[in-house]
């Protein structure tokens, strides 16, 4: 298996499946002569040319309900948000048009679209630029919500979502680009959407943990497993269809559970599956469900401050005592 | 407000000028010079410009085949008999939610469609129910989606503001304002990408133009060579609203010029005036795959919906407009012209009447939507019941 970054798996991604379907078409802001803000799309323009490979003015509202539109009449589109920050302009069209379009044409049009990029905090951009969307789309039924963390989820899933029928809102993180990891070398390698994977089995508590906070929780588990405690740390990957169904076998193993994540904590997805966890699993439970999000404020500039808003290594250690009662 | 016409211009470019440092700005209703719109109406100014809408109406008959002539006519009045029966339908119960009429604007629908190739693209606002009829829906299947019945065109989970026919190139009506512009840019861009000679017409009130799906619209559509079709009903209320309390400049068709996009003022009560204008823009997309933006100068003679009370203009200002009816106008001009009798004129009555009877019936009749359909269709895939 070749060891690549995660924006070598996204490239691949895109490459491959543009090889393999000529409807598909990537557009967004500097996605073409730029090679990508984040040079996701490197190289894609000088193979596919500017009829594939569009840049678009920063227009997000128009180029995201092009992409619907555009999907309406047959294309695959995958349309790239700089950052997700920027899809908040294109929301309307996310929302009201992608989302809905198949359930109020009686089933008649589908929308094979994928709207993607960077989501989640970066490094010192401060409010507007630093904030995870998932749970305003994991919100509403229509949409499918992606959120790898490795670069062979990242490739595996992008695939599918691109093959998918439904729009899928895919969410990289924009701190995880350079991020390395082993990505299978099979011709089509896919990870279907919909199921979540154990990145480590353990005995003791469950970890929720995605995209930014997957790689924090598997290092809380190494130091929790010297302290005695043997963590398993589920990756649901996919936000929306979710597999709860792992995470409650993984709870009726380990009976404690603590969920990371960047995002806010009110009303977002660590709720839901907090909620879903005590609808489903509650007698199994042996203490309540602890959430680790990101600070209930806007993300500050300031460096010490950016690092107290954000989940840490730390931070999921301390859950985890907490939840195990080791404290 | 009245609106005086003094002459139409054809499709074009309106170059952009900077104004001279002491060159007052152009008075808001000035349209390219030539249509001016006024509060002061001069009486006798407004009956002759009606004369010469009328004469240039009846110039245009000349010119066209008479089946092709009643055929327009007769499904105007189908619109027409139909958004009464809807409001018939929306007072009784049997329709609910919002529901939007197209009554005094029929002739944009029915002109625009006669220009259209069966295979091209339509997409339209909320108000959709003439388009749907016009680019060839069954209405018994409109009448049945109104009615929240299985056998209705979007299966009963769209509704008045939401009918689509795929078969058709029907790409729905859309309910929130402007949102369908960018879906139609894409639509226009999907034909170009596929290298088909379809046209997407993208329908929209003038509210809309302030939205900036408008604006986002129009500069992708040209910087791309789109061919895509702007048709701005220009119906002069964005709900209570009217034009002047929220426009600053309100002549829409000027606002192309900002994307240097041809345009065009067209007079929306006249069906023939509309079918050769979008004609020319038809020509232009699918010729040379360019965009255009109309303004279609057109006025609903009922409320924005049918909750609306309608307490923001007078009875005498509907009925000033309702004199060019246009229903009415296209009728009297081909009875002038010895191109339809009255017997002639109550059979087309007598079997539209029927035809909407028989659209009530099919709705009647159909079933609901069985309690399953609730979680269908929301993924092509799965159940949305996890």
């Amino acid at each position: 298996m070749a060891v690549i970054t995660m924006r070598e798996a996204l490239n691949q991604a895109m490459r491959e499946e543009m090889q393999r379907d000529g409807n598909i078409f990537l557009m967004g802001e500097e996605v073409a002569a730029y090679q990508g803000a984040y040079k996701v799309s490197k190289g894609l323009l000088e193979e596919f040319g500017d009829k594939r490979v569009i840049d678009s003015p920063i227009t997000e509202l128009g180029f995201a309900g092009l992409g619907v539109g555009a999907a309406m009449a047959g294309l695959r589109p995958v349309i790239e948000f700089m950052t997700f920050n920027f899809s908040i302009l294109a929301t309307d069209q996310i929302i009201n048009s992608a989302a809905k379009m198949l359930y109020m044409s009686g089933g008649q049009f589908k929308i094979p679209i994928v709207f993607r990029g960077p989501n989640g905090s970066a490094y010192q951009v401060s409010s507007q630029h630093s904030q995870a969307m998932e749970s305003w789309y994991a919100h509403f039924p229509g949409l499918k919500v992606v959120m790898p963390s490795t670069p062979a989820d990242a490739k595996g899933l992008l695939k599918s979502a691109i093959r998918d029928d439904d729009p899928v809102i895919f969410l990289e993180q924009e701190r995880m680009y350079g991020i390395k990891g082993e990505v299978p070398d099979e011709e089509d390698f896919t990870i279907p959407l919909g199921q979540a994977d154990i990145k480590r089995e353990g005995t003791d508590a469950t970890i929720v943990a995605r995209s930014l906070t997957v790689p924090l929780a598997l290092k809380a588990a190494e130091e929790l497993e010297k302290m005695g405690v043997s963590c398993e740390v589920i990756d649901p990957r996919t936000i929306r269809p979710l597999d709860i169904k792992t995470i409650i076998e993984s709870v009726k193993k380990t009976n404690r559970v603590v969920v990371a994540e960047e995002s806010h904590s009110f009303c977002g997805v660590g709720a839901e599956i907090s909620a879903q966890i005590a609808e489903q699993a509650f007698d199994y439970l042996d203490a309540p469900v602890r959430r680790i999000s990101g600070a209930d404020a806007p993300m500050p500039y300031a460096k010490n401050l950016e690092k107290l808003a954000l989940p840490d290594v730390e931070k999921i250690v301390a859950a985890v005592r907490e939840v195990a009662y080791l404290d | 407000m009245q609106l005086i016409f003094k002459s139409m211009s054809e499709l074009k470019v309106i170059p952009m000028r900077p104004r001279g440092k002491d060159e007052p700005p152009p008075p808001n209703s000035n349209f390219n010079g030539q249509a001016e719109v006024t509060d002061a109406i001069d009486p006798i100014a407004l009956k002759q410009e009606h004369e010469q809408r009328k004469s240039e109406q009846q110039e245009r008959i000349e010119d066209t085949e008479r089946e092709t002539l009643i055929g327009m006519l007769r499904q105007m009045i189908l619109i027409r008999r139909f958004e009464e029966k809807s409001a018939e339908g929306y007072s009784l119960g049997k329709i609910g939610g919002f529901c939007h009429l197209y009554i005094g604007q029929e002739a944009v629908a029915v002109g625009a469609m006669a220009a259209l190739r069966p295979d091209d693209y339509l997409l339209t606002s909320y108000r959709d129910h003439g388009h749907a009829i016009a680019k060839g829906m069954s209405a018994e299947e409109v009448m049945a989606e109104l009615y929240g019945k299985a056998g209705g065109c979007s299966a009963g989970k769209g509704g008045s503001m939401h009918l689509f026919d795929g078969d058709i190139n029907f790409l729905g009506g859309h309910g929130i304002v402007g949102g369908q512009i960018p879906l139609a840019t894409g639509v226009a861009f999907a034909t170009k990408y596929k290298g088909t000679d379809q046209v997407t017409l993208c329908f929209f009130g003038e509210a809309a133009v302030n939205q900036g799906a408008f604006h986002e619209s129009l500069n992708m559509a040209q910087l791309w060579k789109l061919p895509c079709i702007y048709v701005c009903e220009n119906n002069q209320y964005g709900m209570g609203t009217s034009l002047e309390r929220a426009m600053s400049l309100q002549d829409v068709s000027q606002k192309a010029c900002a994307y240097d996009i041809a345009s065009e003022f067209v007079d929306g009560m006249d069906v023939l005036a509309v079918r050769d204008a979008v004609g020319r823009a038809v020509k232009r997309a699918r010729e040379s795959s360019l965009p255009s933006l109309l303004e279609i100068r057109t006025y609903r003679f009922m409320g924005h919906s049918m909750s609306d009370p309608g307490n923001y203009r007078t009875r005498a200002e509907i009925e000033k407009h309702q004199e060019r009816d246009p229903v009415k106008l296209f009728t009297q001009n081909l009875k002038e012209k010895n191109l339809i009798a009255d017997a002639q004129l109550a059979d087309i009555e007598k079997s539209v009447r029927e035809e909407v009877e028989r659209t009530v019936q099919f709705a009647e009749q159909s079933p609901e939507p069985a309690p399953e359909e609730l979680y269908t269709h929301v993924y092509s895939t799965v159940s949305s019941e996890q």
